[in-house]
């Protein structure tokens, strides 16, 4: 463990904002990408019965 | 040995191998991801120049090198839509855009996050952040104009013909930091020079690239089942399909 404690981890050696902030975002649009492909599908699949 | 190519060139057997491609690099995105960023956060060592800021590196350069990728291949199925009609590739060029235009989003985000500390500003408009969101204005122009036309096969045509000119700024983006004097640094990995990077911060970085390249591929294929489910509604395959998932 190069960080030595999770506070040191977060903090990021004061860059914690900007780091977290570029991670943050991309999970997030990424899980919601996901989550719009899987309600085009379902109504995709609802339109055809 | 002879493959038949074009037995997955029809939406109806090109669905469920779409579905198992998903599956696959999905769970291959997930393991090289993860492999990727336990070394970016735990192996590799802080950087003497920008301290911990840097780690931004590892989602930032392979996004972008995705965001270009994916607009090539965008760009090239679209072509070969316009120049043998076939149906699928029309339907793979629009399942690809939203996911490059992600890719673009994420890159122009975190470099602005990166750009903060480092260069002490959120943007600057020099050539490489210009041409990279000049990117992400193709990619939603290319859906504006495919959602404004109501017949697929003519909105295919229509965003082939956008995809295909806008190509042009895709050396433009990658060269941009050699043709012009960029606040972007140039690049840091490249096919002609042995990489300028501690090499646990180019494993990390690589890995990552992998781990964007599988995720895109499993996003694309999700969409293009979507795709190929709406614009095949009235077939019977997709009628079978709807039954045995309801």
């Amino acid at each position: 463990m190069i960080w030595g404690s999770l506070d040191n981890f977060l903090a990021m050696g004061g860059y914690g904002l900007y780091v977290w902030g570029s991670y943050g975002v991309t999970l997030v649009v990424i899980a919601a990408e996901l989550i719009l492909l899987g309600r085009r599908k379902r109504s995709a699949v609802g339109r055809i019965g | 040995m002879s493959i038949n190519w074009f037995k997955y060139s029809s939406p109806q057997t090109f669905f469920p191998l779409a579905g198992r491609l998903a599956l696959v690099f999905g769970a291959l995105a997930v393991a090289a991801c993860a492999v990727g960023l336990y070394l970016g956060f735990f192996v590799a060592p802080t950087d003497a120049q920008q301290g911990e800021s840097y780690r931004i590196i590892f989602i930032h350069v392979p996004a972008a090198w995705m965001s270009m990728f994916l607009y090539v291949a965008m760009a090239f199925w679209a072509g070969i839509g316009l120049a043998f009609n076939t149906r699928l590739s029309g339907m793979m060029a629009s399942a690809i855009a939203p996911t490059g235009a992600l890719f673009t989003f994420i890159a122009l985000w975190t470099g602005s996050l990166w750009g903060k500390p480092t260069w002490g500003t959120w943007w600057v408009w020099d050539a490489r952040l210009t041409s990279e969101l000049i990117l992400l204005f193709l990619y939603f122009g290319f859906m504006a104009l495919q959602a404004a036309i109501d017949d697929p096969r003519r909105a295919d045509k229509a965003g082939a013909l956008l995809a295909l000119v806008g190509v042009v700024n895709i050396p433009i983006i990658y060269f941009s930091v050699k043709w012009w004097n960029t606040l972007h640094q140039g690049a840091s990995v490249s096919l002609t020079k042995s990489p300028t990077m501690a090499t646990t911060m180019l494993t990390a970085m690589l890995i990552m690239t992998f781990g964007f390249w599988f995720y895109g591929i499993a996003a694309v294929m999700l969409r293009a089942r979507c795709i190929m489910l709406e614009r095949e509604r009235g077939s019977e395959w997709a009628a079978q399909y709807a039954r045995a998932a309801a």
